[in-house]
């Protein structure tokens, strides 16, 4: 049986007089992916970041719950809600395992992952010399993507997470996203790139204007998804 | 609050400073043409120097802490890095007190490179009891970075940020200032007793770090 993880109750967000979000109303499962779809400006790095509890609503609520079903504020669920976002949120001067092993300390007490293997299992080098600001933009978008590995997130908030990215490390990144979500862990991610995350998604919403005008379920059957994963995998291995 | 978390952040900024070197050289050059160019500019006498000395050196350390107080957040703001740190468990005042120690501590650096130039500058010789001169030193600079770091992170989201930080901090350190300057002119002429000046510093120091620790949580999670 599937339980909520999160939920958005009628959250609107203002920047001065501009409405980023209306109204939004969404209940999201774990074990879950959510695919945002939207134009530009349509609202969807905006509803990351409040489920994240990086904005507070001016108007809404918004959950977090654990386990028991008992719902919480973003803030007061920090260390279980992963957020990447269009910045590394990485340090330039630090190589990455150096700003991993910062991070994973500042997850002290939870069962980390070790920034060696998160590193690894974005397909990058722990031992690259390089300081973070010296690596290309696929690179660093892979760095970001183990930054937010590292304490086990139970929700996955990516926020254009294949951007600058070649289209192997893309499905290597799908495929690891594949292996959380059958770790019962939440994802929802924005991209323009429909195609490519479509068959990882279990439901697709789209944005505009700041209201959420559709929540469908995603395209592609159960089946389907697992024999993307195999594709996947072998387009990763390759 | 976990010393573990404070220093770990601690010792991150000594890190990222020890590989860039940014804020120690900015204000090095800085103190450094302050004390020469005031001694050139007066040409002090040694009574004129132990009345004016401790003036000028708390100045020039003011201004050459500001220009690398400005950049106190810089590291943290260019890649969003402070998003990642305020969805971390690890508390706010943690990483207060570990940017504020680390700044102390590039600050201290100027200022041991600083104190063999200034003596020899202004031809100085203390009259009083000269190792004071370690306590207060030390208890005048903490006012000013914990109290630089606390507004530095509270400016990082106005457009004007660069402006907004002296405009800021120098009032609210003009009492330390004072402290900080008459405690010095004490030690150095020995014509009055620093006892008084020290304790008002201490005093400071001790209230503002606390304030700060307790309202940083608040500042870093505002919009």
């Amino acid at each position: 049986m599937t339980s909520k993880i999160a939920e958005l109750e009628e959250v609107s967000k203002l920047y001065g007089t501009f409405a980023a979000l209306r109204k939004v109303s969404v209940s999201l499962e774990r074990g879950r992916c959510y695919l945002v779809l939207g134009p530009n400006g349509a609202g969807k790095s905006t509803m990351l970041r409040t489920l994240a509890g990086l904005l507070k609503p001016a108007y809404g609520r918004v959950l977090i719950f654990d386990e028991a079903g008992e719902g919480v504020d973003p803030m007061e669920a920090r260390g279980r809600i992963g957020y990447m976002s269009h910045a590394t949120m990485l340090y330039d001067e630090f190589t990455g395992v150096e700003n991993l092993r910062y991070f994973a300390g500042l997850y002290r007490g939870r069962d980390c992952v070790a920034p060696e293997d998160a590193l690894r299992s974005v397909g990058l080098d722990p031992a690259l010399p390089r300081p973070v600001g010296q690596y290309s933009q696929g690179m660093k978008q892979r760095a970001s993507l183990a930054r937010v590995l590292i304490s086990r997130p139970e929700l996955l908030l990516l926020d254009e997470p294949f951007s600058n990215m070649d289209i192997q490390s893309a499905h290597q990144m799908l495929r690891l996203l594949e292996t959380f979500r059958t770790e019962q862990r939440t994802i929802v991610l924005t991209t323009h790139q429909r195609e490519l995350a479509e068959p990882l998604a279990d439901w697709v919403l789209t944005l505009d204007a700041g209201a959420l005008v559709s929540f469908e379920e995603g395209p592609y059957t159960k089946a389907q998804k697992l024999t993307f994963a195999g594709a996947a995998a072998g387009a990763g291995a390759r | 609050m976990k010393p573990a978390y404070f220093l770990l952040h601690l010792k991150k900024d000594l890190h990222l400073e020890w590989r860039s070197k940014d804020a120690i050289n900015s204000m090095l050059f800085f103190a450094l043409l302050v004390v020469v160019l005031f001694s050139l500019a007066f040409d002090p006498t040694q009574d004129a120097s132990r009345k004016i000395a401790g003036g000028i050196l708390c100045v020039a350390m003011m201004f050459a802490a500001v220009s690398a107080l400005n950049q106190a957040w810089a590291r943290e703001l260019r890649n969003q890095v402070l998003d990642a740190l305020r969805m971390t468990p690890a508390p706010g005042a943690s990483l207060f007190l570990g940017k504020a120690i680390a700044n102390f501590a590039f600050v201290t650096i100027v200022e041991i490179v600083l104190a063999p130039v200034f003596v020899v500058f202004y031809n100085l010789r203390a009259v009083g009891n000269g190792w004071l001169l370690a306590l207060v030193i030390p208890l005048g600079t903490w006012a000013l970075i914990v109290n630089g770091v606390f507004f530095a992170a509270l400016s990082i989201r106005t457009r004007n940020r660069e402006m907004l930080l002296p405009l800021i901090l120098l009032p609210i350190f003009v009492p330390a200032l004072l402290g900080m300057v008459m405690a010095c002119s004490s030690i150095l002429t020995g014509e009055t007793d620093p006892a008084l000046w020290i304790k008002m510093l201490a005093a400071y120091d001790v209230a503002f770090t606390t304030l700060g620790m307790m309202l940083f949580e608040v500042i870093l999670h505002a919009e």
